[in-house]
């Protein structure tokens, strides 16, 4: 569905992505570990096309997508979920949720798809006329996601969902991100929180410096030594 | 004379908003103070009086025209003066903007010359007395035609799929573009209601005072600034309530201190309204940013 082959990224001159490729199946969730400044940011920007890349390639169901502007790859079906959330702090939770479906012309879907989001998040239920800055950290993680999902997305693009949360409610997060894959949307996730991250992914890719040191199945990874050692912390 | 002063201010007050809302949408959008804002008044004002005196035209269709082609005119100036800069520092835009208002009063002068032009009034001189105060239909329609247009422009913010897409460009460009907003596009669209508002207030002070000069835009330009950034720019109900205050305190002042006072209270207001309250009336809090 996803395959990026040989992509570099630059912010100024300091090169934050050396020649990486991966690829994300249908249907799967994979997920980008890694430290702090490895990369895994700055690869999801690259693909929704908020950064262009230097070199490389990224195609998204054999299309190729870079250089195609951020606005238009929403429409080609790839949703993100940004580092940080980034609701629209003035904006309703309701507003929020209907400029997620910005690039959809059908009234009746996108009300019925709010439905969904508010069934799969019932915390955001009937909060629809507050302002998305007075929701606590966990709610907003959910509004983000729930956003991001009225767009109808074939691949979304998870940053960071666990950031900043509480352990309940990031286990109650991702229990739903992996709802939302079991429906049927291929998820491609970054975390600095490896465990979880491995937990509920099907394949991992370890990204140190800009580099891709390591790939294999999830289940592989959790017992790999090299990434017990260095990001489960054992 | 107190509440005839009132309504003398309230409708010098209400081109100030319109004038000042074009000032703070460009400024929600994109923190620019597009300077040429007054200049896009002036060029509202000779479409108008062009279309009315020279092709005979009805005042609505002339005053609708004029509003369309100044979004024209300000949507051209944000192609060519500020979209290449836009990855710019911002004094580099700010002083493009005093670039374009000041070639624009060029090209006004070069084509019109000096001279101020009459703009005959189209409405009839009737005038309706109250025991508090008299009104002329001029002055009734600028009310009627102002807050009708600031109506129609809270509507557009509040409730239209457009709006609520340029208030979250206003709050964040990139997460915007991620759900599928094309920045680009509401830029030129804020561009666009902003010029047309303000082409609005140049037809309609125009035909109150009944001239249009090329340097016209200058100094209600920079009042309408005043009036933004005292309601609190980039905030649209601080642009409007900024502008009535404005045009308040300033007829008021004239009134009962001296008239030779009118453009340095405006001024006077925004230095305070800097020192004291940089944020304006209407605080980040209950700011609604477009």
């Amino acid at each position: 569905m996803l395959r990026v082959e040989n992509l570099s990224t630059f912010y100024d001159n300091i090169q934050a992505l050396k020649d990486i490729s991966l690829q994300v199946k249908e249907g799967e969730i994979v997920t980008l570990i890694g430290a702090n400044g490895a990369g895994k940011t700055t690869s999801l920007l690259t693909i929704s096309g908020l950064l262009r890349p230097a070199t490389g390639e990224i195609y998204f169901r054999g299309k190729k997508i870079n250089n195609v502007p951020p606005h238009d790859i929403v429409k080609m079906g790839i949703s993100h979920v940004p580092e940080g959330r980034r609701i629209f702090p003035r904006l309703t939770l309701k507003e929020n949720l209907y400029i997620g479906a910005y690039t959809r012309k059908d009234k009746n879907g996108l009300y019925k798809d709010m439905e969904m989001v508010f069934d799969t998040f019932p915390q955001l239920r009937g909060r629809e006329k507050q302002a998305a800055g007075t929701l606590s950290g966990g709610e907003q993680q959910m509004l983000a996601i729930g956003r991001a999902l009225m767009s109808r997305p074939r691949l979304l693009l998870l940053d960071e969902p666990s950031m900043g949360l509480a352990p309940m409610i990031v286990n109650e997060i991702f229990r739903i991100v992996e709802d939302i894959n079991r429906t049927g949307t291929t998820i491609l996730l970054v975390e600095q929180n490896a465990q979880m991250a491995l937990s509920i992914a099907h394949r991992g890719y370890v990204l140190e410096t800009g580099n891709i040191a390591l790939h294999d199945k999830a289940s592989s990874l959790l017992q790999n030594d090299e990434v017990r050692k260095t990001y489960l912390g054992e | 004379m107190f509440f005839q002063q009132l309504i003398n201010g309230i409708v010098l007050g209400s081109t100030y908003a319109l004038i000042a809302l074009g000032y703070t949408m460009v400024y929600g959008i994109i923190e620019l103070i597009n300077f040429a804002h007054g200049e896009i008044y002036m060029f509202g004002a000779f479409v108008g009086m062009t279309l009315v005196t020279v092709y005979q035209m009805p005042f609505v269709p002339a005053f609708l025209l004029a509003m369309a082609l100044a979004a024209l005119l300000g949507i051209t100036v944000e192609f060519f003066a500020y979209r290449p800069l836009r990855r710019s520092s911002r004094l580099a835009a700010l002083i493009s903007a005093i670039g374009a208002s000041i070639f624009l009063q060029n090209l006004a002068l070069l084509v019109k010359g000096a001279r101020p032009y009459s703009f005959p009034s189209p409405f009839a001189s009737e005038v309706y007395k109250t025991s508090l105060f008299t009104i002329s239909r001029v002055e009734l329609i600028i009310l009627a035609i102002s807050f009708l247009l600031m109506l129609g422009l809270t509507f557009l913010i509040q409730k239209t799929k457009i709006g609520i897409a340029m208030r979250a460009t206003a709050q964040d460009k990139d997460t915007a573009s991620l759900m599928g907003i094309d920045i680009n596009s509401v830029i030129t669209i804020t561009f666009a209601v902003g010029s047309a508002l303000g082409a609005a207030a140049g037809v309609m002070v125009g035909v109150y005072f009944r001239t249009v000069t090329p340097m016209m835009g200058l100094m209600p330009g920079l009042k309408g600034f005043v009036a933004a950034v005292l309601g609190g720019i980039g905030s649209i109900p601080g642009a409007m309530l900024g502008g009535l205050l404005l045009g308040i305190a300033e007829v008021m002042g004239a009134a009962y201190i001296s008239s030779q006072y009118r453009d340095a209270i405006a001024f006077a207001i925004l230095i305070v309204v800097l020192l004291f309250k940089p944020a304006g009336l209407i605080g980040r809090s209950l700011q609604v940013k477009v």
